[in-house]
Parts: C-alpha cells; structure tokens; sequence
C-alpha cells in the first residue's frame, strides 16, 4: 500500500509538472518568436504573463465580465503592451547591441513590474477557474480541472501558430525575416511590421499563459522575472529558435521543478529550472533540438 | 586616450578628503557622509563591473552574488568561529575568486544572451542558498552582530573613520584599475571587446583574460560586501537579490560603462537617488529606475561621462 501510494504521489508530480511546464513552454514559445524575427531576448516576456494573470483578475473577478468575453479582451489589451514595448523601448535603440538590448528589456520589464504593483499592489490575487475546482480522481492522483485548460491551451496555440507560420502570408513573411531579414526586405516585406508583429504575438501568447495559470497558482506582480528566466531556461534546454525545442523544453523543465520540489527540497524549488538552465548552458548550449551551425550565423 | 590625467583624480581625492567637513557644518547634509560609505561601497562593484562591461564587453548580472558572498563569508567566519574580521575578507574574496572561476570559466565562453542569462541564474541561485541555508545564514532573517572592525587596535566604530577607510580603498581599487586599463592587458581587453577574434589572432589568449577580469570583479564586488557587513553588523538575503544586480547595472548605464568615471558618477547618483531623492516615490521607485535605464539606453548609451563627447562634437561640426 505504502508503495502504491508513492507511485501515485509521482503521477500527481508529474501532471502537476507538465501543468507547469506547458505555461513555462508558452512563455519559450513567446521568447522564441521574438528571437526568430529579431534576435532579441525578451527580457519582459515574463511581464506579458503577469499582466494577463491581473487583467483578466480585474475584468472578470472584480469588474464581472463573462468568461468569454474577459478572455479575448485581457488578450487584446495586453498584445498591446506588447506593441508599446517595440514601439518606446526596442525601436527608438539606435545602435542595437546585445547590451542594449538586453538593458532595454530589462528596463521595459521594470517599469511594468512597478506599474503593476501601483495598479493592483502586492497581493496576490486569485480567479475563478474556468470549470470549477472539483478535483478529478485520476490512476490516484487529484487533478484540478484547470489542469486541463491549461494544457488544452498550450496545444490549441501550438496549433493555431503552426497553421499561422506554414499556411498563411503573414506568417510565411514572419519566417523569412526569420531566416534573413535583408532578403526579406528586398522581396517587399516591411521588416519593422514584421518586428512588431512578434512582439505582439509572443505578448498575446503570454496573456494566454496567465489567464489560464492563474486559477492554479494565483498572481501578483512580482512574477514576471522568474517566469521569464525560468521561459528562457525552456527555450535554452529546447534549442533556441526551435519551436518543438520550445514546447520539449518546458514540459521537461516544469517536470524535472515538480520532481525536485516535492522529493528533494521545496525551498529549492525555483532553483532546480536555474540549475538546469546553467548545465545545458555549459555542457550543450544549442540545447536538446537546437543546431550548432544556425547558432553560428547569428548575429548576436 | 592612453595617459592618465591625474589632475581630476586629485581633485576628486581632496573632495572625498574635505567633504565631511563641509557636510558637517550644512545640517541638511549632515548624513551625507553615511551615504558616501554606500556610495564607496557601490563604487568598489562598479568599478570592477564597468571592467568587465564596458572594457572587456562581458554581461553580468549576477554581481550580487559575489557582494553577497563577501558579506556572508565576513558574518558566518565573524560570528560562528569567531575568526579576525579582515581574515575573513580575505577568506571571503578567496572564495569569491574560487567561484568566479567555476562559474566564469564555462560562462565566458558564452557569447551575448547566454552569458547574460548564466550570470542571471547564478546570482537568483545564490539568492536562493542564502535564503535556504538557514542553519548557517539565519534564512530571511539574517545574521546580525556581526563585529565591526579593528586595526592595530584602532577602531573603525565611527562614521567617519569608517568613511575614510572605504574611501581609501575605493581609491585603491581605482588607481589599480586604471592602470591596468593603461597597460598591455587593457589594451588586450578592448581588443576583444571589439572582435575577440581578430584580438585572438594578434596572440591575445582571450578566455584567459576574461577570466582573470571576472574574477577581478568578483573580488571587488566581494571586498564590497565584506565592508558593507562589518558596516552595518547585519545583513539579510534582501540586500543581495536580483534587483541589487539590475541597479549595477543602472550604476553603470547611468555613469557610462565605457569608462571607470562613469562608474563612479552611476554609483554616487543611484546611492543618492535611492537613500535620499526618491524617498518621495517609495517602492514605485522601481517604476523611476526603469524610466531612467531606458532614457539612458536610447538617448545616452555612452551615460553621463559621455556628454561632454557629445557637446564638443556639436562645437566642431
């Protein structure tokens, strides 16, 4: 009975994991967009999470807006965060270097931090889940239904985004910026559109993260730093640039937190994604599906 | 560009001299030299940082770490085995050097992003230990009697001995600094900040020499940390998190990277703005910051030390 029982606590960590790795893959995927468009690292991208969390707080929680209707609007108004964020912090760099742009991110991300804490304070807020809580008995393991959403969206985005690069104009010209933005500039596409458009996706996507995790693990507004770090460590392990490196990455990473956090030691929790992230840095920097050769080309 | 002019650096030497005298008979200041032990504490990072940084081109910003190392290696030798003070510095920024080592070595053969990010999770790892560890580092709460320090039986216990004792070592650490920048390994540095590898093929061993600036900064950053526990005789994680390290980075974008000065006007600034002229702002100080980084970013990226470049380029045109 004793064993039986240890065996479900690992099933229970590894959905709780996967949960948790699907937001932190989310949060790849946005540092993964920007990247590909722009080589830039999105420092904020953890911001965008935080934001949907507390916007999607105050529609529906405190303002009383449907479910349906909160959703799309919290998205919209954080994509255009995102906007604003290309707009006065990475545009206007006139001499674009890693440094700088790192440093940009980096005060972009501040400054929404600190906003946030001036509109919502220091408390973490809670949100209806979508479904109810009432837990769902599984092979032994108790999962809250939220549990589902949350994967549910990580799939539908994986799917919206792969039909939007492969099947769509738009998407077809994000790519090729992608691979090269000179050329691309020369067969007539807008380059700065293009740069605004993955900055306000990956923020959209970002909003949909935390949306949907902040029913499970509440928000407040000093989230966005280790999200985003503990994204990057996703986008590292995966491959960066690599969109299933991405989505492999967060998955494997939220599992190996969960693993860590309940057998080993939870007050070391957060540290677990950072020492993961340090060990594929050192000992194989292209990550699990990333290319060496592509590394080599880019320009930062 | 190669000769030291040592006329600002005495001038500025007789300001640090003369200065508690002159905020001692203002009352409106007269805690001004308590913030300029901050300041030469901050300076002693900076200064390290804008080598690593603006010379060499090397993103840290896991600085706080090593601050932190130097103060807690101080407070646990100090008060659990009751060793001397400034053997403890010593222990301390060995260490500090050690780590430096272990982290730098596989870091700095990262380039760009990924270096930024390896430094990042290092200092929120090392964060972390000090907020965990709570057997040696007391958790959240810290260690506090922490003794204060002593030479030859002379007591550093007031104000303003403590002043003149960080201050002479800020001028140590910079006088060392720009020397180095002078010399042979300065000019190998800003080689490699420009291409590391043409400056490697000129028979610059460039991993060696980002190592060794790496480890010159951690020790800096931990002598600073060393001072500032033996200052205050209490410290706690908070002083050493992630956003401690983001304001050196503040110091140094403010200042200007690209050269030492800068270093020291960005540590000066931000103690001042932090202890004194944001006080208005409290915590929404943080929104402050994020406005001044990204002004300075755009509009500045040389930082202050660079606006006299700027105005005398628009006197020659």
């Amino acid at each position: 009975m004793e064993e039986f029982s240890f065996a479900n606590q690992l099933f229970q960590y590894l959905i709780t994991g996967l949960t948790v790795g699907s937001v932190y893959a989310m949060v790849a995927i946005g540092f993964n967009i920007i990247y590909n468009v722009t080589e830039i690292i999105n420092l904020a991208q953890g911001e965008f999470v935080m934001l949907g969390g507390l916007i999607m707080v105050f529609l529906h929680a405190v303002a009383g807006l449907p479910l349906i209707l909160a959703f799309p609007i919290t998205v919209i108004l954080v994509t255009l965060v995102g906007m604003l964020l290309d707009r006065l912090a990475i545009r206007p760099i006139r001499q674009p270097s890693v440094l700088t742009l790192i440093i940009a991110t980096i005060a972009a991300s501040i400054i929404i931090k600190g906003t946030a804490m001036f509109i919502w304070g220091k408390d973490p807020f809670d949100l209806p889940a979508f479904s109810g809580r009432t837990p769902i008995n599984f092979l032994g393991a108790v999962i809250q239904p939220q549990y589902f959403w949350v994967i549910g969206f990580l799939i539908v985005t994986v799917i919206l985004l792969t039909l939007f690069f492969e099947k769509t104009i738009i998407g077809k010209a994000m790519s090729a910026c992608a691979d090269n933005p000179d050329a691309a500039s020369l067969m007539g596409i807008n380059v700065k559109w293009m740069i605004l458009l993955s900055f306000s996706l990956s923020a959209a996507i970002g909003a949909v993260a935390g949306i949907t995790v902040t029913p499970i693990s509440l928000m407040e507004y000093d989230r966005g730093a280790m999200l985003a770090i503990k994204g990057f460590g996703a986008v590292v392990l995966g491959g960066l640039g690599s969109f299933p490196g991405a989505i492999l990455g967060g998955l494997i990473l939220g599992t190996i937190e969960s693993f860590g956090a309940g057998l080993i030691s939870s007050g070391y929790k957060d540290a677990f994604a950072l020492i993961v992230l340090l060990a594929v840095l050192f000992f194989r920097p292209s990550g699990l599906l990333g290319s060496v050769e592509i590394s080599k080309i880019k320009r930062f | 560009m190669l000769r030291i002019r040592k006329l600002p650096i005495i001038g500025f030497a007789l300001f640090i001299i003369v200065f508690p005298w002159i905020a001692g008979t203002i009352p409106a200041i007269g805690n001004y030299p308590d913030l300029m032990i901050f300041a030469g504490i901050y300076c002693l990072i900076t200064i390290g940082l804008s080598l690593l940084m603006g010379y060499a081109g090397q993103i840290s910003l896991g600085q706080a770490a090593f601050y932190g190392i130097g103060a807690y290696v101080s407070a646990i030798l100090t008060v659990h085995f009751g060793l001397s003070p400034w053997f403890c510095m010593v222990i301390g920024m060995l260490i500090a050097s050690a780590v430096a080592v272990l982290v730098g070595v596989p870091s700095l053969k990262l380039r760009g992003h990924y270096l930024a990010m390896a430094t990042l999770a290092f200092g929120i790892i090392v964060f972390i230990v000090f907020n965990e560890e709570i057997e040696w580092t007391g958790g959240p709460d810290g260690i506090s009697g922490i003794p204060g320090l002593s030479l030859f039986g002379f007591e550093f216990d007031t104000v303003l001995k403590y002043y003149y004792l960080v201050w002479f070592l800020v001028f140590a650490a910079f006088i060392f600094t720009i020397n180095v920048i002078q010399s042979r390994s300065g000019r190998a540095l800003r080689a490699i900040h420009i291409s590391e590898a043409a400056s490697s093929a000129m028979g610059v061993n460039v991993s060696r020499f980002k190592i060794m600036v790496f480890v010159y900064s951690a020790i800096l950053a931990s002598l600073a940390g060393s001072l500032y526990a033996h200052y205050l005789n209490f410290i706690n994680p908070s002083t050493f998190d992630l956003f401690f390290s983001i304001k050196l980075l503040i110091m140094i974008a403010l200042g200007g990277m690209h050269e030492v000065w800068g270093a020291i006007v960005g540590a000066f600034l931000v103690t001042f703005l932090s202890f004194e002229w944001l006080h208005f702002f409290e915590e929404f100080e943080v929104i402050v910051y994020g406005i001044i980084l990204l002004l300075v970013t755009i509009f500045l990226p040389h930082g202050l030390v660079g606006i006299p470049g700027i105005v005398k380029g628009w006197f020659r045109r």
